[in-house]
């Protein structure tokens, strides 16, 4: 096949491409210019974005002998990406910007401009696999659960899947890619991993958002509407939080409080007890499936974040919602988030949640089921 | 050594993409092209050579020796005295020695610097960082439609900051369209104000009759490796009278104004290439200005609403530089790559990055447009062959890249959902 190598100037994509080029297709590497002022170096954890990196992906497609590019795709990047990134902060939502990057760049601007150029398909360094099913191709978990990256891939679809290679899905852990680059003589073996929002500079996304946003001064209040602290911008904070709330005074009985609402409109922040963020029934929209399609399941996991543990639960598709109600109670659950649904380590969809909340029934059943928490996987 | 781009295009993921065999195809010697065999060889030699031409001992008497004849061969070829040839490292380093020079060495009460529009960074580039970090007041001056400094709207400056300028800088001929400018009507406007004019003829020099002293021109640049000598040799010709202060500071070579060691296999090397181009000039050009004709010919009967730049302006015989609708030059230059033709996009690029070509917007293009330019620039290995080879892919590499252009307008459909949905849950 004629396959499209996207290299990050990271280990991973560099392998994945490596092994593209070992099982005999036709490979041609293309780095990704996303950011509209690159920084010249790499700072941080972040690992894609700035010119040293685009460097560091031309030095492993001379390493791995093929053709490279840049490829400007920032305004794509910029009106979808990031434009999504700051208009669901600000409405209240917390978004997964690397779920937005592979719906809307990589497996749609990169992946669509691919296969006008004449690609067959694309591939990347992520970790999941793709096993061909007797119904077509499947999203399946990576085999190092640790570094699984099926939850960001979920929202790609089906239809995609079949124009994508992910060849480091079945590699046990990331210690034998790391290996395998340095027996390739790839530089980028012993380059530290990428956590951060690429385009967040320092990390500091709260201060990207007021850059972006500007301040916005209002209250925080308890879940009585008592007023118990300020923020410079209710679009900074997301439910679940605990940390930086800067409250001037401890809660009542002392126990900690959270974020656990926020109101863009009236641009509060509402915070209490743990307890209030414990929700077992979610809705989400913009559901994407990839398997068969049928209305109730029952025998499912769930997860509501990237680095979130599966829980069991049973779903129900409803048009164009998706009603999952988990076996026990999680907490929060923010609007924004993707929830993706497995069968065993298959996804078989997912949805961007839009509400949460304490239904309080007893969930389908008690059985935890397999998935083990997915550990500090890296973005992307 | 992969054994260089010829090599390099017939092997790996070029040509995958297409049917066609490829043998590789350069139309960018606008960029660089190839050091002669002539210079390579006597180049190759002098490296082997020693002596520091500064050295007082027979050594350094021998280098100095060839460095003189050197910079005499230039000066002759190009109209100037050899007093009047500064050697430097190239190109860019003699544009920022004819601008920043300039301007430091211009007296307290000239602060002002104009620039055409449509310069190469190196002049451009300069320029702005002279208003940015020294206080200059730089003009960049307009162009037409053809990329034709507009010479009213020079007089119009002139008749306002003319007594203020430290120097003008207008390029020979332009390096993307390859339009010619009105060097000398510039020199005779500015002579009125005593301002001295700066000209970069890095891509007129061996392609057009550069005559130095003829031209009136205060400084002059050259570069070795658009002739065929190799990269990191260049000169700036600078009349007796240039008032520039160095831009190197060290050991005061070449008149003060240029430190560093001289670089007497540098220099024969840019002798030898220029003799050669200047004495082939006029019938390498006819040869160049036909097949180039040939290729404009083609390119528009196999694409009709493609646009010939600067077509309207008198033009460097090898250039031809096209916008072509519906397409990102980026998807145009990956078809040529992958089919065996390396042509650019006009502008530098950043990183591998394709910018909106400078030049074209100031030719009052849009951005689209702007984005949508491919060079094709022939030199003296190009052939009949290297045309119908381009002719021959260019359909599909088109086809393709417009077929590319079109996702880029679904995103753009995606972000504007985003954005109403985006204002939807605001509100």
């Amino acid at each position: 096949m004629r396959v499209l190598a996207a290299l990050s100037g990271g280990v991973d994509s560099a392998v994945a491409a490596a092994r593209a080029v070992d099982a005999g297709h036709d490979v041609v590497g293309v780095h990704m210019a996303l950011s509209r002022s690159r920084a010249q170096h790499r700072t941080g954890s972040r690992g894609c974005c700035s010119i040293e990196d685009a460097s560091d992906a031309r030095r492993a497609a001379d390493v791995l002998g093929i053709p490279y590019y840049v490829w400007d795709l920032s305004e794509e990047f910029e009106e979808t990406v990031v434009a999504d990134f700051l208009s669901e902060y600000e409405a209240g939502r917390t978004p997964n910007p690397c779920v937005r990057c592979n719906e809307h760049i990589k497996f749609a601007a990169l992946l669509d401009r691919a296969l006008a150029l004449g690609f067959d398909a694309v591939c990347t360094g992520h970790y999941a696999r793709i096993v061909d099913g007797a119904a077509g191709r499947e999203l399946h978990r990576a085999v190092d659960h640790a570094k699984d990256q099926s939850y960001v891939l979920a929202v790609m679809g089906a239809e995609r899947l079949e124009r994508s290679l992910f060849p480091l899905g079945d590699v046990p852990s990331k210690d034998v890619v790391r290996a395998e680059a340095a027996a390739r003589g790839l530089s980028v073996s012993a380059k530290p991993d990428s956590y951060d929002i690429c385009f967040v500079a320092d990390g500091d996304t709260r201060g990207f958002l007021r850059s972006r946003l500007g301040e916005r001064p209002g209250e925080i209040v308890d879940e009585t509407g008592a007023v118990v602290g300020s923020h410079q911008g209710a679009y900074g904070f997301t439910v679940g939080q605990r940390k930086g709330l800067g409250l001037r005074r401890p809660a009542p009985d002392g126990a900690p409080r959270y974020v656990v609402a926020t109101d863009p409109a009236a641009n509060r922040v509402v915070v209490g007890p743990a307890a209030l963020l414990s929700v077992d029934e979610v809705v989400g929209r913009d559901v994407v499936w990839l398997a068969e399609r049928s209305g109730r399941r029952t025998d499912v996991t769930v997860q509501v974040r990237a680095h979130g543990e599966a829980v069991p639960a049973s779903v129900e598709l409803d048009g164009d919602r998706l009603v999952a109600r988990l076996s026990e109670p999680l907490r929060g659950v923010a609007a924004g988030q993707s929830l993706v649904v497995y069968d065993g380590t298959r996804v078989l969809g997912q949805a961007s949640v839009e509400s949460a909340r304490r239904a309080g029934a007893p969930g389908a059943g008690r059985r935890r089921d397999g998935v083990a928490a997915a550990g500090a996987a890296p973005r992307g | 050594m992969r054994g260089g781009p010829a090599a390099a295009a017939g092997r790996g993921a070029a040509g995958h993409l297409h049917s066609i065999v490829v043998t590789a195809t350069y139309l960018d010697h606008a960029a660089t092209t190839v050091v002669r065999e002539e210079v390579a060889r006597a180049y190759a030699e002098d490296l082997q050579r020693l002596g520091n031409p500064s050295s007082t001992h027979a050594f350094g008497r021998e280098a100095r020796r060839v460095l003189e004849e050197s910079r005499e061969s230039i000066a002759a070829d190009l109209g100037a005295h050899p007093t009047e040839v500064v050697l430097t490292a190239g190109g860019t380093e003699a544009d920022n020695l004819g601008v920043v020079g300039a301007f430091h060495g211009a007296s307290e009460g000239r602060r002002a610097v104009a620039v055409t529009a449509v310069e190469h960074p190196a002049v451009l580039d300069a320029a702005r960082w002279l208003g940015t970090a020294q206080g200059a007041e730089v003009t960049e001056l307009a162009v037409d439609a053809e990329g034709v400094l507009d010479l009213d709207g020079l007089a119009a400056h002139l008749a306002r900051v003319g007594e203020r300028t430290a120097v003008v800088a207008v390029m020979w001929a332009n390096n993307e369209t390859g339009a010619v400018q009105p060097v000398a009507e510039v020199v005779a406007a500015c002579a009125a104000a005593g301002v001295p004019v700066h000209t970069d003829a890095v891509q007129a020099v061996g392609q057009l009759p550069v005559d130095f002293a003829a031209s009136g021109a205060t400084t002059l640049a050259l570069s070795g490796h658009k002739i065929g000598a190799p990269v990191g040799v260049g000169a700036l010709l600078a009349r007796r009278d240039a008032a520039l202060a160095p831009v190197l500071h060290g050991g005061g070579q070449e008149r003060g104004v240029r430190s560093g060691t001289l670089d007497a296999a540098g220099a024969r090397a840019l002798a030898t290439a220029l003799r050669l181009a200047v004495a082939e000039r006029e019938e390498e050009t006819s040869r160049l200005a036909a097949l180039r004709d040939r290729l404009q010919d083609g390119l528009l009967a196999l694409v009709p609403d493609a646009r010939v730049r600067s077509a309207g302006a008198p033009r460097l015989p090898g250039h031809l530089f096209v916008t072509i609708p519906g397409t990102d030059a980026d998807a145009v230059l990956f078809g040529l790559d992958a089919a065996g033709v390396a042509a650019s996009a006009g502008s530098a690029c950043t990183a591998g990055v394709t910018q909106p070509s400078h030049v074209l917007l100031a030719m009052g293009d849009d951005e689209a447009t702007a984005r949508s330019a491919v060079r094709f620039t022939l030199g003296r290995p190009t052939t009949e062959r290297d045309v119908e080879h381009v002719l021959a892919v260019l359909p599909e590499v088109v086809a393709r890249a417009r077929a590319a252009h079109a996702p880029r307008r679904a995103t753009a459909a995606a972000a504007t959902r985003l954005a109403s949905a985006a204002g939807a849950g605001a509100r």
